[in-house]
């Protein structure tokens, strides 16, 4: 059946993208791998691969076209045995699908800069973006218009929780109420009262009304936006963190992946999801940086649970992957695949993304050469990845290319030391690059 | 064997259990549905739709008397109450079976079969004597509500007839005693009347219709007599005598009692929710007063098991158990923009002649809220499509928050008002204010336009009144 490309994200954040140039032509036989266009954003330029091979149908939409809306077609490719006269492209086009068919060049599991707090109870799901960061034009119902402009507050201000962010008449009488300060979701009564100065717990942030700054729009902290807050500024308050990092060389995991999904029908196991098998079973060698710190004791956990950071509108959540060293790579990855996807459409229940033992961060598909993460408390350390890129290295004391992988692990020092961190990501570093050892 | 294990099961087949079972499915839950009688439960079997087919058939013979006045002949009109029951019994079979064809297109698993709790995620079903377990992780009970009987004015299907002996009246009564007038007595009240019993309506409050706002029981009040009905409002029905072929009734009103001669009695004393032999007992599902209690996610205090539609409280309507089903099996998946039912914007209609309709506040209970109101009205003797019908009687109020000109109530009587009021739900659940109604192009000619006219009368603006 002939597959429609679609309009890839490239950031967990992006709606739509400039499409600047078609690497290929209609006619022009593909295969699984290949870079067939340019997407441009306001951030960068990353190239589309192409997952699935056959002919290049039809280009639906044009270089140089503006604009264009994520998951939107772009493209068809014609399997095998199909001409363009026998298929209907504008129909598959319009088909569109669940999957995208295309992706940013670097895979999934996007995560972003720090790392991925759990969100503690009582906030489940995100609360939906503050209307004002939606665009000019605010969705509120005409009773919550004329109920805000009464009592003088700005819809930009507010939170809707009517069906896609509007603002309804429940959200105005939560903003007024939130005067009190107990309105969670619902944003501050008006821009003055926002400015309030932050919750001690929120660390001791300098004052935001410094006299002289320019005009700003506010945006209200959702739920979700505290919590990271809260829980970031604790770790970074009370773990005392220390950083290694390892260069991981990974043309053979590239190779074992590309034969891996060669073998699969139509499913897709990423780099990211080898990273996943791979800390798991590396932790599994070295139980403890598998480990938590309490007053107490140090726990060291039986299990590894592995919190995958997934960027969502408004923030990040951390869905786990439960008893991951006893998981083959495949299993992780349909399971990523529904986390991710459910953690996207806020659907997660909190039982999916509370709870793990060690975390991941993966910012390689931005460009990202190595950062240091913030570790998720209460666990003991976060890996962070890197983008796999080409560089020189020495090989039997020649210069030689390959493709380099730098992650870089954040470790709780009260928890793990060195020796023992080192030891992890040694174990770490040999299943990454001599993947086989993964079937050990 | 089939399947025993399910994601959601949903114990009742009415409009509330089988719409909750078809959602499921949509979202791709395993789901059973459980139904002891028949699909489509009271509403489509014994309740709304009968009803209307009943309803219509009166509604024709009417129009067929005023003949004339349309100038029209139609001499020597009658009716076989045989064969206008037999229509409406073929309107609910029709329906029955398109719940049945539904409910597979859907893939839900259905069990013709009572059910009960069986402890945690369990439920026991017995097949005529065939016993199964059946698990699910989410169990939804729908098991509606049934007519109450109050002591002494039990219906026995002889006399004393229930909605449901109505519905299959094998006579038409001469002398009709109507205890109750709430939307199914007045319904039955407004069907006999039509064919030409002699109806007397006892209502216990002070008038009829109370859920309703006032103004608009008045109104119906004089419209039912005027249509030959006799009305006692603030009267009890104190005994019935049953004799052989007659029943001697005890009415008292202010205090003064007096004894009535009927050929037949129809209880319409409210409902009672259908919450025995479900095994609820040393469950912790809390029920008052007959029926189960709920949160705002129709959750009962038993974890995994939730209730909706009728069996969880008032307003008994089809379309609340639907829509609360709808929130339940939503809430249960996960998904966003979920938001608890608000029961004023539930619209309620009753289907006698003339027809009711409202939705949101009543006048009155805008007012002890504590709102400032501005409240509109538009006569049907206004409105061009209404005289053109020949349909003069009736009329649309409004209620407005003052304040914010929010609509908080909509209040209908007259001809087809039941197909109109839908169209004030949605400006509530829109929340509109009385700004976007005016900017509204309501087409003409339509009754509809007195919609426009009431919302402009409500600021002093109404153009053809």
């Amino acid at each position: 059946m002939a597959i429609s490309v679609l309009m890839p994200a490239l950031s967990p954040t992006m709606t739509e993208g400039k499409l600047a140039t078609w690497l290929v032509a209609v006619g022009d036989k593909i295969s699984a791998g290949d870079v067939i266009a340019e997407i441009e954003t306001d951030k960068a330029t990353m190239e589309v691969e192409a997952v699935d091979e056959g002919v290049l149908g039809k280009i639906i939409v044009a270089a140089g076209t503006d604009n264009v809306a994520v998951n939107a077609p772009i493209a068809v490719i014609l399997e095998e045995g199909e001409d363009a006269g026998s298929v209907d492209m504008d129909a598959v086009a319009g088909s569109g699908g669940p999957a995208p068919k295309a992706e940013a060049k670097a895979e999934p599991a996007p995560a972003p800069a720090a790392a991925a707090p759990t969100p503690t109870a009582p906030a489940p799901k995100p609360a939906p973006a503050p209307a004002a960061s939606s665009g000019d034009r605010v969705f509120a119902s005409p009773l919550a218009r004329r109920m805000a402009e009464q009592a003088g507050l700005d819809l930009g201000q507010i939170t809707g929780s009517g069906p896609n962010g509007r603002i309804v008449k429940h959200d105005i009488e939560d903003a007024i109420a939130g005067g009190t300060g107990k309105a969670a979701p619902a944003a501050a009564p008006a821009p003055a009262a926002a400015a309030q100065a932050p919750a001690p717990s929120l660390g001791a942030a300098p004052s935001p009304d410094v006299p002289g700054l320019p005009a700003f729009d506010e945006i209200p902290n959702t739920t979700m936006r505290k919590v990271i807050a809260k829980r970031l500024t604790e770790s970074k308050q009370f773990a005392p963190h220390f950083y290694l990092t390892v260069d991981c060389e990974i043309d053979a995991l590239l190779n074992v992946r590309k034969e891996l999904n060669a073998k699969l029908d139509g499913e897709k196991v990423s780099v990211n999801d080898l990273v996943i098998k791979a800390s798991a079973q590396a932790l599994k060698k070295v139980p403890a940086a598998n480990a938590s710190w309490t007053d107490e004791a140090i726990r060291i956990f039986k299990s590894v649970d592995i919190s995958v950071a997934v960027a969502i509108e408004g923030g990040l959540i951390t869905p786990v992957i439960r008893d991951a060293q006893n998981k083959g790579a495949l299993d992780i990855a349909r399971e990523m695949k529904d986390l991710a996807s459910r953690a996207r459409d806020g659907k997660l229940m909190p039982e999916e993304y509370q709870g793990g033992t060690f975390s991941i961060s993966n910012l390689g598909m931005f460009g990202i050469k190595d950062f240091c993460a913030v570790i998720n408390p209460p666990q003991g350390a976060i890996l962070a990845i890197g983008a796999g890129e080409q560089r020189p290295v020495v090989k039997d004391g020649a210069l030689a290319v390959a493709t380099v992988m730098s992650c870089t692990l954040s470790v709780d020092h009260r928890v793990v030391d060195g020796a023992v961190g080192a030891e992890f990501l040694a174990a770490f570093k040999k299943l990454i690059e001599d993947p086989l050892t993964m079937l050990l | 064997m089939a399947d025993t294990q399910f994601d959601i099961l949903v114990i009742g087949g009415g409009p509330g259990g089988y719409v909750s079972a078809i959602r499921a499915a949509q979202l791709g839950m395993k789901t059973a549905l459980v139904e002891r009688e028949h699909l489509g439960g009271i509403c489509l079997n014994w309740g709304c739709i009968p009803t209307k087919a009943l309803l219509r058939s009166a509604e024709i013979f009417d129009h067929m008397k005023h003949a004339e006045s349309f100038g029209l002949s139609a001499g020597n009109i009658g009716f076989d109450l045989d064969k206008v029951v037999q229509r409406s019994r073929g309107v609910a079979k029709q329906l029955n079976q398109g719940v049945g064809h539904l409910l597979k297109k859907n893939k839900v698993t259905v069990f013709m079969a009572a059910a009960k709790l069986a402890g945690s995620g369990k439920v026991e079903i017995d097949e005529k004597g065939k016993k199964q377990s059946l698990s699910a992780k989410h169990i939804i009970l729908a098991t509606g509500a049934r007519a109450r009987d109050l002591p002494g004015l039990e219906a026995d299907g002889k006399l004393v007839w229930n909605y449901k002996h109505a519905l299959v009246a094998d006579t038409m009564p001469k002398r009709l005693l109507v205890i109750g007038s709430g939307a199914i007595g007045i319904e039955f009240a407004s069907f006999f009347n039509s064919l030409g019993s002699d109806v007397t309506v006892v209502e216990v409050m002070d008038r009829v219709l109370p859920v309703e706002d006032a103004e608009i029981s008045g109104l119906a009040h004089k419209a039912f007599e005027k249509k030959g009905m006799k009305i006692m409002t603030g009267a009890t029905v104190k005994g019935l005598k049953r004799g052989a072929k007659e029943v001697v009734a005890t009415i008292e009103k202010g205090g003064k009692s007096t004894e009535q001669t009927f050929d037949r009695v129809i209880s319409a004393v409210g409902i009672v929710g259908n919450v025995e032999d479900l095994g609820l007992e040393g469950t912790k599902v809390k029920v008052d007063r007959t029926h189960v209690v709920i949160d705002e996610w129709c959750r009962t205090g038993e974890p995994g098991v939730y209730a909706i539609g009728d069996i969880a409280g008032a307003p008994w309507l089809a379309h609340k158990a639907s829509h609360e089903g709808v929130i339940c099996i939503e809430k249960i998946a996960g998904l966003k923009d979920v938001h608890p039912l608000d029961v004023k914007r539930i619209p309620g209609c009753t289907y006698c002649q003339p027809q009711v309709a409202s939705v949101g506040l009543t006048e009155a209970a805008a007012k002890e809220a504590g709102y400032e109101l501005k409240v509109g009205r538009f006569p049907f003797i206004g409105n061009g499509k209404a005289i053109a019908l020949g349909e003069p009687e009736g009329m649309v109020k409004t209620v407005f928050d003052a304040k914010t000109g929010e609509l908080l109530g909509a209040h209908m009587i007259g001809a087809e008002v039941t197909e109109l009021i839908q169209g004030y739900s949605v400006a509530k659940t829109l929340e509109t204010t009385e700004v976007d109604l005016m900017h509204t192009v309501f087409p003409h000619p339509t009754l509809s336009e007195m919609m426009h006219e009431s919302v402009l009368d409500a600021y002093g603006r109404a153009v053809h009144f």
